[in-house]
């Protein structure tokens, strides 16, 4: 029997999720396709949702998403060897009604789309791995093949959301592989702990939590962050770094997660707490220069697997329901009008793009991956230079102030020439201008 | 070597539903790795599937395999890894993600 949907969409992250609900919704048939045991097995996320783009497919996702807190407070630290300088920022105006930021826990989050979506009539199958996509003799995209028997289903069009390692695209010849420079690796861990110690170590109520995203000599010089995110009866703990640098440098990337957890200024927050699963994840860090073709005859591709991230800021699944939500508003147009799913048709789903935060932020960033990656002092000379700063700063030892200043600056210079934090500054302001 | 034992533990808390006798990547040829100087997947896997062995390449037990894509990125320049996912269904499975 060989059936026939209006969309196929692969793989059940977010934004397969937004593509296939926005579908569903509208009383389209649809199937969603996903690998994993069910919605979320496969995935992970370092565990910050945003909900401006989930508001914006499901206006009241609050009634019954299981979210963990919501953020209150975000820090930002530079961790030297045995210490840190850092910004923090909080706010009681973020505990309204309708927070913008919470952590999550990722397999929940995707269960809880898998409901929503069968509740507007879409159909999901997971433990089924789509192999590869079906072309007609022009090369149009018509469906796709499963390792399940007779595993081949057709439909009108097709939309790619499997994520970072883009197999499918890539096997059809539509992307090629990522470079090792545009992708990063990031290990993580949860580990269990009594909520009464979070609210205590991180000076919080109940529902309320803090965001720690971290610099500095734990990536050993290589482009990477780590965070700390706190959940209800957990916390979330991580690092990732280019695998071009992975490749170059001989430091396991467990390894430097045992470092970070055994740094003195995080050891204290995560002490007594109980390990519980161990993740690693690819992001596609390659920014605007690194987006693939992301439509054709047939097919759109969407999320982690068109390059749709923001390292700068740590975005991504946003990137992805957004990404997923207009995919599907390209769609419901084209099939109102009565129109093929040809790729001039499909072009408005790159317009569309084009319009949003998507493509204009990741527009702006276009430079930083490049700055970043040739650039290795903003994660090891300065972060060693500005703690050390720090510490003479705030040691009181009879040293009067101005020649602190002068001290201070003078190593910096050592490190770096004049010219060359001159030219850093103007780097980064170019790459965040 | 205290490292091994370590990712061993972390990965003894994840949840795998194996798919027995069906590894999902492959190395092409032994061969090739032995004239790979830096074995770079030795060190960049997160799970540690691969090793040097004692002939001078490289063994990958899939086991503990997270499914990141990792080692096919590491290894494009010299192409010598068939990398799948598994069957549907089977794998890591994330109890949190
Ligand atoms: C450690 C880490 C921390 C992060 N932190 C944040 C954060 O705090 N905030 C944030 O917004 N973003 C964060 N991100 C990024 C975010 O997780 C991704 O941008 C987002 O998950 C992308 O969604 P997606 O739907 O495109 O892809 P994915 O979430 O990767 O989903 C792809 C899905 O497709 C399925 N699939 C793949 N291939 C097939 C196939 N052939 N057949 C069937 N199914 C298939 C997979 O099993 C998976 O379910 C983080 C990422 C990582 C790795
Ligand atoms: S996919 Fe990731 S976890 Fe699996 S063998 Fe390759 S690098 Fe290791």
């Amino acid at each position: 029997m060989v059936e026939k949907f209006d969309a196929i969409v692969i793989g059940a992250g977010p934004s397969g999720n937004a593509a296939t609900y926005t579908l569903a919704k509208q009383g389209l048939k649809v199937l969603q396709l996903e690998r994993g045991e069910y919605p979320g097995a496969k995935n992970v996320q370092g565990g910050i949702m945003y909900s401006h783009e989930l508001e914006k497919i499901i206006p009241d996702f609050r009634e019954d998403c299981p979210t963990e807190r919501h953020i209150i407070e975000q820090r930002v630290w530079l961790l030297g060897d045995d210490s840190y300088v850092g910004t923090n920022y909080r706010s009681e105006a973020f505990n309204t009604d309708k927070p913008n930021r919470y952590t999550i826990i990722r397999a929940n989050i995707d269960k809880w789309w898998g409901e929503q979506i069968r509740k507007v009539g879409g159909l999901q199958i997971c433990e089924t791995t789509v192999t590869e996509l079906i072309r007609d003799a022009s090369g149009k995209v018509t469906g796709v093949r499963t390792d399940r028997e007779g595993g081949e289903i057709h439909a009108d069009v097709v939309i790619m959301a499997d994520g970072v390692n883009a197999l499918l695209a890539k096997r059809a010849g539509l992307q090629t592989e990522a470079a090792p420079e545009n992708v990063a690796l990031a290990v993580k861990e949860i580990l269990f702990i009594d909520p009464e110690l979070i609210q205590q170590r991180f000076g919080v109520k109940e529902d309320e939590g803090v965001v720690i995203e971290i610099m500095g000599k734990v990536t050993k010089g290589m482009v990477g962050t780590a965070f700390l995110y706190t959940n209800k009866e957990s916390l979330t703990i991580g690092i990732g770094c280019l695998i071009s640098d992975f490749k170059n440098g001989d430091c396991p990337p467990y390894k430097m997660l045992e470092d970070l957890k055994k740094h003195p200024v995080i050891k204290p927050l995560i002490e007594g707490a109980e390990m519980k699963e161990y993740a690693a994840h690819m992001i596609p860090e390659g920014g605007y220069k690194a987006v693939p073709q992301l439509y054709g005859d047939g097919w759109m591709v969407v999320g982690d697997a068109a390059h749709f991230n923001n390292a700068a800021h740590r975005e991504g699944s946003n990137l992805a329901m957004a990404s997923g939500r207009m995919a599907a508003e390209t769609v419901l147009e084209l099939k109102a009008a009565g129109k093929a799913f040809s790729a001039a048709n499909l072009a408005t789903y790159k317009k569309k793009l084009d319009d949003s935060f998507i493509m204009k932020d990741l527009k702006k960033y276009r430079e930083l991956p490049g700055i970043m990656h040739g650039n290795k002092q903003f994660f090891g000379a300065y972060p060693d230079e500005i703690t050390a700063a720090a510490h003479n700063w705030f040691t009181v030892d009879s040293v009067d102030k101005k020649s602190k200043e002068k001290q201070i600056m003078k190593s910096f210079v050592k490190r770096r020439s004049v010219m060359g934090l001159v030219g850093d500054a103007i780097k980064l302001v170019r790459a965040v201008r | 070597m205290s490292i091994m034992v370590k990712v061993e533990e972390k990965l003894y808390q994840n949840r795998y539903i194996v798919d027995e006798s069906r590894p999902h990547i492959q190395i092409k040829s032994e061969e090739a790795c032995k004239s790979c100087d830096k074995q770079a997947c030795t060190f960049c896997c997160p799970a540690a599937c691969y090793s040097k062995n004692e002939a001078g390449s490289v063994t990958l037990v899939t086991d503990g395999c997270l499914e990141c894509g990792t080692c096919r990125v590491v290894c494009q320049d010299k192409g010598n890894i068939a990398w799948d996912y598994p069957r549907g269904g089977y794998g890591i499975s994330y109890k949190f993600g």
